[in-house]
């Protein structure tokens, strides 16, 4: 079974559609259920909105614990906040993260309106590893990016794929059994398809 | 490099997508979640459906139509026409669009925008801008370019931002359904004045029109209805020209 983790951050349906779609026979629940959390096999770690929010309201329904400990042993997708919040800081707000990849968060400039923030839209992930989470997917592929802030890993070997938008940014991660995504899969047509269904798949 | 947008637009009215020039001789142009999986196809960057239902009634429509084109397309979507409060924009949310496009409702309340954007996220909010040039400035109209405000668009559009719109879709009244091409002065003196970014909407007749809209109006991405839903352009042909205009698209 798939958890999709529910902390009252965004709308979860689509990532809820998109894993439907690619494995129709799997178990999928989008909870906020402790126990159903523990329990699952996989689990998905999203977020959107501001992270100050999303690190209060994780922590006000008691999940903080169950989120380090599910990052620990099991395969994990962290999806845009859900990549941001693994961090050890973030400058939005000052707040401090979950702590399970050092690491700050950091906010886009934009020079004289030209490159707008937040950065809106489909980019070429530029992959620096063959992970198995990247299986059928071209290098250079666009994925659908909408984020103000991107992460900045201390160990730069984390760094799974890079973008570019002012300068190159750290756009996906993977560390064990941890794999996050600033992009959104679940919004990005067939390349982010393919990556939910590698999901399903991933053994470690 | 980010990529230009090409945004096809879908009117929709009592579950069904039509087609007419300002709203009126409406033509059935058929099944929404049918549409939208053929623009998806083609390499359409995201979809906006924007509801024209006349009847309050019949409004439950479009809820049923977003879901059932978020279970089968897995592109952004946005939805527009007709939101009035924070409880319209959560049942579209839930319904699956990714985005909300308001325009009236900023107008008469404009702290809906700050209030939703804390609540949901700047990414899921953006302002529909309809503006005309009225003597030497542009003014917000509403109800479809009938009904002047007396408030002058640049400045609408900085306000916008500073509540926390998190894009906006300029549209010329002036241009509206002549495809003339988009008003580009109005595209420009917005896009250069704010951070986020610019969907430009309103007279496109041409391919021409779609990279002007980029090269002239500064927009990140271009909106159209017609020239796709009567079949002059596929989004293909589109962004072949777009590419060898030399703009970057997916």
């Amino acid at each position: 079974m798939i958890a999709i983790v529910d902390y009252g951050m965004g709308n979860l349906r689509s990532v809820y559609n998109a894993f439907r779609k690619v494995s129709p026979n799997l178990k999928v629940c989008v909870t906020s259920d402790l126990k159903l959390i523990q329990s699952a096999e996989r689990i998905v770690f999203p977020g959107q909105g501001a992270m100050p929010d999303c690190v209060r309201e994780l922590a006000n329904r008691n999940l903080t614990e169950t989120i380090i400990d599910a990052a620990k042993n099991k395969p994990f997708l962290g999806i845009c906040i859900g990549l941001q919040m693994l961090n050890d800081f973030s400058e939005e707000g000052s707040v401090p993260g979950l702590g399970i990849i050092p690491g700050r968060v950091r906010k886009f400039k934009t020079k004289n309106h030209f490159n707008k923030v937040p950065h809106m839209g489909w980019n070429k992930v530029y992959r620096k590893n063959n992970h198995f989470m990247w299986n059928g997917i071209n290098n250079n592929e666009r994925f659908y990016f909408v984020h103000s802030y991107f992460v900045e890993p201390k160990d730069q070997s984390l760094s799974a794929a890079e973008t570019i938008y002012e300068h190159p940014f750290c756009c996906a991660i993977s560390k064990d059994n941890i794999f996050a995504v600033q992009f959104h899969p679940e919004k990005s047509s067939l390349a982010g398809l393919q990556l939910l269904k590698n999901f399903t798949r991933w053994s470690i | 490099m980010l990529a230009k947008r090409i945004i096809p637009c879908l009117d929709v009215t009592d579950g069904r997508v039509v087609k007419g020039v300002n709203f009126v001789d409406l033509i059935d142009a058929g099944d929404p979640v049918e549409i939208a999986k053929k623009y998806n196809d083609q390499g359409a960057d995201e979809l906006t459906f924007l509801d024209i239902t006349a009847s309050s009634d019949n409004r439950g429509f479009i809820i049923d139509i977003i879901e059932r084109v978020a279970e089968q397309v897995f592109i952004p979507l946005t939805v527009g026409g007709g939101v009035r409060g924070i409880n319209d924009i959560r049942t579209l949310l839930n319904a699956g669009a990714d985005k909300i496009s308001i325009n009236t409702a900023a107008i008469h309340n404009p702290s809906l925008v700050s209030q939703v954007s804390q609540k949901f996220g700047s990414q899921c909010i953006v302002v529909a801008i309809d503006a005309k040039k009225v003597n030497n400035h542009w003014e917000v109209f509403t109800h479809g370019g009938r009904n002047p405000t007396g408030i002058n668009a640049v400045k609408w559009a900085k306000e916008m931002v500073n509540r926390g719109a998190g894009e906006l879709l300029i549209t010329s009244m002036d241009r509206d359904g002549t495809k003339s091409g988009f008003d580009n002065e109005l595209n420009l003196s917005i896009s250069s004045e704010v951070d986020v970014p610019i969907i430009a909407s309103g007279g496109v007749g041409n391919l021409d029109d779609l990279v002007n809209g980029i090269v002239q109006g500064k927009a990140d991405a271009v909106l159209a209805a017609s020239i796709f839903h009567f079949g002059e352009f596929t989004i293909e042909e589109a962004k072949k020209y777009m590419r060898e205009n030399f703009i970057e698209v997916r």
